[in-house]
């Protein structure tokens, strides 16, 4: 290279978006039928597409990577665990040195550093310390996560984001599409969700496999695995000998607990004559890890990060909307279309409205839900959640709880920290669900158009 | 498949830009689901249930007092604790009462097939408690987590159901002591 050509760019960098043009600015076979080619969608993609990516782990690295590479600037990442030894197989954003640092921080370190432009934000913090604030400033979010409890707080979030016109359908422009991939060894799947339009997490929560778990007098009277000698320390040794104390609970992060597990559930297999037990396998069980495998997070993450592309670009249709990969004999993919569940507790529950007069009571209320030609319900119990609690305000079918909240009935909504806005929970026998009713505080009940009511 | 994105709308809110109404905090999906379990809890007459804290229904106590079987005349405190993964998995269930019964061992473990490997998101508080009512009127020696009870119901069931007597008025059974629990 002369020296003269100093001030301008590297040819590399030139040519750098040389490919990804041809896709955004020509159309092609498998583009969406609304595909309007231009060169305004490379500036969006690097200038304005804001992406959240859920996981800084084996999938999260793959995927920051991905994104980062294809144009994509603006993108947040969020994971609260720190770098452990055993990680740096495959989160390859890591280094030795970065051991007991964020993992989000560091990757995100790595990638700004090395891919230029780019300008990942990292938070080092649970997903559920990030409020609805937060979440709404995202056109995607892609989701690398190993725990179902976190994946279905995000897919609740992203479904109690969605906004709805006045005759009940739905404002696309709320709709936050979530990407998911996981992985489990040499198998995985990757999905996209259009929240309110396709199957979500909770449709579709019977696909995830149960925790595998022994039948308690398998572990307690035949062990035959070295699990069960393991899960029998687990399960049953423990609380009765309370090691550290009642109050300690077992901790498979604790090397000195899982050291006590492995020394007790050795001596259950010497008795029954079984071999395996070893530490390896003793903080297996007391963790539920499964091996990761980097080739298949890897495969899992490319898929995602392509899915993204294409909601952001809409060059391509998506995929629709459920793929599953099988590695473990050759390799298998199949995709099919995961349906809405009618019945869904997330995306089936479109919040309601209530029409209330500020003064009304909570039997008012009640009386509004058993009479309303809207709802019918028979016997409503309802809970809310004020200043972050949980409150329950009525419920009949359980006497302790009746007792205790019978008072609320006469109670006003001021009294009872309800407000105009503010949203109860509401069971009923009459609803496959708990639903979200929002209360609307009006003046006077007697004027109110019935085609304000959203069905 | 929608096209998401025209590129007019692309403009997203700010981050923290607030809506009205919008800062109400959100119920888990777990929460949703047991207030739903709990407004159609339908108790045989032989159950009874207390909430210590009627604003946490996910952590609650099943009392059984049998009317028939071994174990009729004695009260038996069952503790339950809903996580937030429920219903994907099965909410833990101990026994708080000293017990002497073939599926129920003295830590308060209870061997019941619908808590561990055969819980399904489909089945609910309901089942879990009719299928602890069943464990009092038909104990399953085949399934044993007390192995010495559990013998005994098969070879000698007189003496079972003596020791059990014992057991519910308060006394020793073998090495173990066992609480009164008679109602
Ligand atoms: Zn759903």
């Amino acid at each position: 290279m002369a020296a003269g050509e100093a001030q301008q760019q590297p040819e590399h960098l030139q040519r750098r978006w040389h490919y990804i043009r041809k896709l955004l600015e020509r159309p092609g076979p498998f583009s969406h039928p609304d595909f309007e080619p231009s060169a305004e969608i490379l500036d969006f993609i690097l200038n304005s597409c804001k992406i959240l990516v859920v996981g800084a782990g084996g999938l999260g690295c793959e995927l920051l990577k991905d994104l980062a590479l294809m144009g994509f600037k603006k993108i947040h990442i969020v994971d609260m665990d720190t770098i452990e030894l055993s990680n740096l197989n495959r989160q390859f954003l890591f280094r030795k040195n970065d051991i007991g640092s964020s993992k989000a921080k560091c990757a995100v370190e790595f990638v700004n550093k090395r891919i230029p432009g780019c300008e990942a934000i990292a938070h080092h913090c649970p997903i559920q310390d990030l409020d609805e604030g937060f979440y709404r400033q995202f056109h995607i979010v892609v989701c690398g996560l190993d725990s179902i409890v976190a994946r279905r707080w995000l897919n609740g979030m992203l479904m109690s984001l969605l906004q709805y016109n006045d005759d009940g359908s739905l404002d696309q422009s709320s709709v936050i599409p979530l990407i998911d991939g996981g992985t489990e060894g040499f198998k995985g799947n990757a999905r996209v969700i259009l929240p309110g339009m396709s199957a979500c997490i909770e449709c579709t929560l019977d696909l995830y496999p149960p925790q595998k778990t022994f039948p308690l007098c398998t572990i307690a009277n035949t062990p035959r695995l070295p699990e069960h000698c393991i899960e029998y320390v687990k399960v049953i040794q423990w609380s009765k000998e309370n090691p550290w104390g009642p109050e300690t609970s077992l901790d498979g992060d604790d090397p000195q607990h899982v050291a006590w597990v492995l020394e007790k559930a050795q001596e259950r297999a010497m008795k029954h004559g079984i071999a395996g037990v070893n530490y390896r396998l003793t903080q297996g069980v007391l963790k539920n890890i499964i091996p990761a495998v980097a080739s298949t997070n890897a495969s899992i993450a490319a898929c995602c990060a392509t899915e993204v592309f294409k909601v952001a670009t809409s060059c391509c249709a998506n995929m629709n909307n459920y793929m599953v990969l099988n590695m473990t004999e050759g390799v298998y993919s199949y995709t099919f279309n995961a349906e809405r569940r009618t019945d869904c507790i997330a995306c089936s529950n479109s919040t309601k409205i209530l029409e209330v007069e500020p003064q009304a009571t909570l039997q008012a209320i009640l009386d509004q839900l058993r009479d309303d030609q809207q709802f019918m319900m028979k016997s409503p119990g309802i809970t809310t959640i004020i200043n972050g609690r949980n409150k329950t305000l009525y419920m009949s079918s359980i006497k302790s709880i009746e007792e205790r909240t019978r008072d609320n009935l006469k109670k006003k909504m001021k009294e009872l920290g309800l407000f105009n806005g503010a949203e109860i929970l509401v069971a009923d026998i009459t609803t496959p669900n708990t639903v979200t009713i929002k209360l609307k505080f009006i003046e006077n009940l007697q004027d109110v158009d019935m085609s304000h009511y959203i069905e | 498949m929608i096209k998401l994105f025209s590129l007019k709308q692309q403009k997203k809110d700010e981050e923290g830009s607030a809506r009205p109404g919008g800062s109400q905090k959100k119920a888990s999906a777990a929460q949703l689901r047991i207030t739903k379990d709990l407004n159609e809890l339908n108790l045989p007459k032989t159950c009874n249930t207390e909430f210590p804290d009627p604003d946490d229904l996910l952590n609650f106590k099943l009392i059984i007092c049998p009317d028939e079987g071994f174990y009729r005349g004695g009260r038996f405190v069952f503790s339950f604790k809903v996580g937030p993964n429920y219903p994907h998995e099965p909410p833990k269930v101990k026994c708080e009462t000293a017990v002497y019964h073939p599926n129920i061992d003295l830590e308060g473990n209870v061997c019941l097939n619908i808590l561990r490997e055969d819980w399904k998101p489909v089945l609910t508080v309901n089942s879990i408690v009719y299928g602890l009512q069943y464990l009092f009127l038909e104990p399953n020696p085949e399934d044993p987590l007390n192995k010495e009870a559990a013998d005994e119901l098969q070879s000698n069931r007189r003496l079972f159901e003596q020791h059990v007597q014992r057991a519910m008025r308060g006394g020793y059974v073998g090495s173990s002591y066992f609480e009164r629990c008679l109602k």
